[in-house]
């Protein structure tokens, strides 16, 4: 009876597997394809990226990656042609360029700033 | 009371100001990458005769409205009655993209909806789509007799849209070349 109840639950943990609907790519493929779609966004459900959507399209977009990635084509190259249909949105991280400098370079130059001020302030007291 | 006194306040001024224009965009609104630039290279069945396939060269030579559809969209069916309208009109073909659609599925939308296109692609796997940057349908675009995308417009199509954006531009565009 336990044999039996073990070996019942055993073929439970392969449920997962079958219900995964894209198998036919290779392991390799499979890690760079995730690691390329967690940084690209779902343009439908924008505070998403596309593994974690659950959209028809951002379905169609990580499939997109896997095809691209089996045709040999490198992440810097999927990267362009989605950022060529969706723009900079379309990466989860800003790339530093000049409309997004005050957002890399402002909160650095902040500190830097406010620092100077508070170390020459306090100068002529001491 | 010197001018030091406000920095505070004008620093907040400021604030406020930048945070006001930030309240009047729109965030969800993406702007199109493909403005001016051309229709991109496809080779798709068309939605009727899996064996025609048609490719880029169908938008050459004269004025496109492309209009993104799928029998699943439910505001697709809003617009359908001012694309029929368009129909009648003459100056321009009407290309229809049934996207993420079963072939069936979309037949019959058409044949129950009157069809008002003068080609359908059919694009089940998103692949024309993401490559024109559609995130949601309907969308309808307008491409140029040099195949450059001019115009998209993103949900259903209204009357006033038609009138005031839609048919002056393809007016403009007959003068252009």
């Amino acid at each position: 009876m336990r044999a039996l109840l073990l070996t019942f639950l055993i073929a439970l943990l392969t449920l997962p597997v079958a219900a995964q609907n894209a198998p036919d790519y290779s392991p390799e493929i499979e890690i760079q394809a995730r690691e390329i779609g967690r940084k690209l966004r779902c343009v439908v459900c924008q505070n998403q990226s596309i593994e974690d959507s659950d959209a028809p399209l951002a379905a169609d977009m990580r499939n997109m990656v896997r095809e691209r990635l089996s045709a040999g084509q490198s992440e810097a190259q999927i990267m362009a042609f989605m950022q060529h249909s969706y723009g900079d949105f379309v990466l989860r991280s800003p790339p530093v360029q000049g409309n997004t400098a005050l957002l890399w370079y402002g909160p650095p130059a902040l500190l830097i700033i406010l620092l100077l001020w508070f170390v020459f302030r306090r100068k002529p007291a001491s | 009371m010197t001018f030091k006194a406000f920095i505070p306040l004008l620093i907040f001024v400021v604030f406020c100001v930048a945070l006001a224009i930030g309240l009047t965009r729109d965030p969800a609104k993406l702007p199109s990458q493909l403005i001016d630039q051309p229709f991109p290279d496809f080779a798709q069945s068309t939605l009727f005769d899996e064996t025609q396939i048609v490719d880029q060269s169908l938008l050459k030579g004269q004025i496109s409205v492309v209009n993104v559809f799928g029998s699943w969209c439910t505001s697709c069916i809003y617009e359908h009655p001012g694309l029929m309208e368009m129909q009648k009109l003459s100056g321009f073909q009407m290309v229809g993209i049934n996207w993420r659609d079963k072939r069936d599925a979309g037949q019959n939308w058409l044949t129950k909806n009157g069809n008002p296109y003068d080609v359908v692609i059919f694009d089940p796997a998103s692949v024309l789509a993401v490559d024109i940057g559609v995130v949601g349908a309907p969308e309808t675009y307008i491409v140029d007799k040099t195949g450059q995308i001019r115009y998209k417009f993103s949900g259903a199509l209204t009357p006033e849209i038609v009138v005031r954006e839609i048919l002056p531009l393809i007016a403009k565009l007959h003068e252009e070349a």
